[in-house]
């Protein structure tokens, strides 16, 4: 089987306070394979990042499971190490993922020590950070080594962590908004630092982000959550210029400077997991349920629950009543 | 004509730092109309927000500013603390840049929005400042009930408007807006748009918005001023400044956003190397250059002034009469792919 990590039913809760059990993954399938990038999009509280986060076992899920290479995740201290060898997840904020007192060097080697990569390679310790950094594009490597965090900009601090996982030699590397604190400039330099990896190593990314024009830039495919769930996937551009779901096809038309479509703002955010709305979960927002576009399927939005999506690495599918109805009209 | 909003006159602001003077904002002209958004884009460091804080004379006490400030015609930066205090909330206001820790978070967010009204307005008398606060919070789409909420009760979004209500709870003629959507999702993002574009038209106030974002601005504004290492670069209305750039470094920050569905874009992010100039230690000529993909011997000998353009558009930058020209040249020369 090939590098591929999966994700099948996830569920994840969370108790909160009153008691009330919040679901923020409500049974998520997703598939991510070596060489491709994938995009995961949605509004915040949309779960993305905690599906991220279950991928790599950070995150316990109450129910279904995430394998790799077909074999399912082990859950033991060994078992996880062994997994995060090959699936390196890189942090949201560059300036607090790293230790603020280890230099450069530390931050890179700290990976190769706990997973002791330095005496099978044949390689010096040195030698493997140098190439890590490199091949983040800090270049000359060895002018870094001893830097602090603090003396290096946010596009540096960036490179620095993608670094640290690239020193493990993953096949595949999970990036939750691997941008999103980044000047306008830097922004660019950083996809297509993604994009070479992928083309030089073969490397397999999952990017987390709100952005639109980032999954269009950079991804092969992309699958859009909400409310715990994948409710569309499929190819990038599929899925950017003909969306089906209605919540996608929102959340494009604000994309500023998005020619062609008028914009659909939704009320409100995302509902309370702890309260997931019955039949459709987007129904309370559906632009397409309130206009009566979907009249013929308003019984089913509001009371008829959806299947989960099932991974599919190369359809475009959605999980919405509207399209079923008019895919059922159209075959 | 009449007198603008707001206008700056060669504004500079210097701060005085252990490293020596660092010059944040050098030379900057920049008007708002009634009724308009002008939108101030430009990387970290190139002086946005210096900028800002310097229309109500928010400054560092270690910056020394030189120039004008005129709001509607009188000059912030020469006023008596009286006339400034009674100018701040109610002639001009600022929406801080990351709404989410300007709160106060052991108020109620009824009294935060309450106190400058009640500074400002003392003889309104407290059923009528309730009734205004109320207004204000439906104003920016929120339920009035909120007005008892904490703000660690609310989520960014609707902190984010909590602060626009604030900035509107005086009526000002002028908002500034530094980077109001900088944290928030796009769905959320679209609605404090929204209402901050309702204000402009339906009362007729000036706002001043300030993004690294070119295609946020490009939607919401009117005019594009773009700021580098201090100065401004290019100036002209914001769909043409967006969509056709005339300096290379407002083609760069507009090639960084990409249109969705624009297939040069894919497998194709678009970045620009290098940092922007220490402040402390500028290049000489263009400060640009180093980071310019067009940079030439003509762009070393001196930093080029703005000139102006067609289509009131104005930019600096020595190359731009010769832009066509590369253009075609590379155009004839293409060959097929």
């Amino acid at each position: 089987m090939s590098a591929e990590l999966a994700a099948q039913g996830l569920r994840v809760e969370f108790a909160t306070r009153s008691g009330r059990v919040a679901r923020a993954l409500d049974g998520a399938d997703l598939v991510v394979r070596a060489g491709e990038v994938v995009a995961l999009v949605g509004e915040s509280g949309s779960g993305k990042t905690t599906l991220a986060r279950s991928l790599v076992g950070l995150t316990k899920p109450a129910a279904g499971e995430v394998t790799w290479e077909g074999k399912p995740m082990s859950r033991s201290a060994r078992g996880l190490k062994a997994l995060r060898r090959h699936v390196q997840l890189v942090l949201q904020d560059p300036s607090g993922a790293l230790n603020p007192r280890h230099t450069v060097y530390e931050s890179v080697a700290e990976g190769l020590r706990v997973h002791k990569l330095v005496g099978p390679s044949g390689k010096t310790e040195t030698e493997l950070v140098a190439r890590a950094l490199a091949s983040a594009g800090l270049r000359p490597p060895e002018s870094l080594f001893l830097r602090y965090p603090h003396e290096l900009s946010g596009g540096q601090r960036q490179r620095v962590l993608i670094a640290g996982a690239l020193a493990l030699q993953p096949q595949l590397l999970i990036a939750d908004e691997p941008v999103s604190s980044l000047d306008a400039s830097i922004r660019g330099e950083i996809l297509a630092l993604l994009l070479r990896l992928r083309e030089e190593l073969g490397l397999g990314v999952l990017v987390v982000t709100h952005d639109l024009g980032l999954a269009w830039n950079i991804a092969d495919r992309i699958a859009v959550m909400y409310l715990g769930r994948v409710v569309e996937s499929g190819p990038t551009e599929q899925v950017l210029t003909v969306p089906q779901h209605p919540y996608t096809q929102a959340l494009l038309s604000v994309v500023p400077e998005m020619e062609g479509l008028e914009p659909v703002v939704l009320r409100g955010e995302i509902p309370d997991p702890t309260r997931i709305p019955a039949g459709c979960r987007f129904h309370p927002r559906c632009p397409a349920l309130a206009s009566g576009e979907a009249a013929q399927v308003a019984e089913a939005c509001r009371g008829t629950a959806l299947p989960v999506l099932p991974a599919d690495p190369e359809g475009h599918r959605s999980a919405c009543h509207l399209v079923a109805l008019r895919e059922g009209v159209s075959s | 004509m009449s007198v603008p909003l707001l206008a700056l006159r060669d504004l500079h602001v210097t701060y005085l730092t252990g490293g020596g003077p660092l010059s944040a904002v050098r030379g900057v002209d920049l008007t708002v109309e009634r009724g308009q958004i002008v939108g101030v884009a430009g990387e970290s460091g190139c002086g946005k927000s210096t900028l800002a804080s310097t229309v109500l004379r928010l400054q560092a006490p270690n910056a020394t500013v030189s120039g004008e400030v005129l709001l509607d015609g009188r000059d912030v930066l020469t006023m008596t603390w009286g006339e400034l205090r009674a100018v701040r909330w109610s002639g001009a206001s600022i929406v801080f840049q990351g709404a989410l820790h300007s709160l106060n978070p052991v108020h109620r967010i009824g009294d935060q929005i309450a106190e400058p009204i009640q500074i400002h307005m003392p003889r309104l008398g407290e059923a009528k400042t309730t009734a205004r606060v109320r207004e204000l919070l439906e104003q920016v789409g929120l339920d009035p009930a909120r007005a008892r909420s904490y703000p660690h009760q609310l989520s960014g979004g609707q902190k984010q408007r909590v602060m626009i209500a604030m900035a509107l709870a005086c009526d000002p003629e002028l908002v500034v807006a530094d980077e109001p959507t900088t944290a928030l999702d796009v769905m959320v993002q679209a609605q404090v748009l929204n209402v901050l574009s309702g204000l402009v038209r339906e009362r007729e106030v000036g706002m001043m918005m300030i993004s690294h974002d070119l295609s946020v601005l490009a939607d919401l504004c009117d005019r594009i001023t773009v700021m580098y290492a201090g100065r401004v670069v290019e100036e002209g209305p914001a769909e043409s400044v967006f969509a056709d750039p005339l300096h290379p470094y407002a083609a760069a920050l507009s090639a960084a956003f990409p249109r969705v569905g624009d297939p040069t874009a894919r497998f194709a992010p678009a970045g620009l190397p290098g940092d922007p100039p220490d402040p402390r230690s500028l290049p000489g000529g263009c400060s640009f250059a180093p980071r310019c993909p067009r940079a030439a011997d003509k762009c070393l000998p001196a930093e080029p002034s703005l000139e102006s353009y067609e289509k009131g558009r104005s930019a600096a930058c020595v190359r731009i009469g010769e832009a066509d020209e590369v253009r075609e040249t590379t155009a004839s020369a293409g060959t097929p792919r």
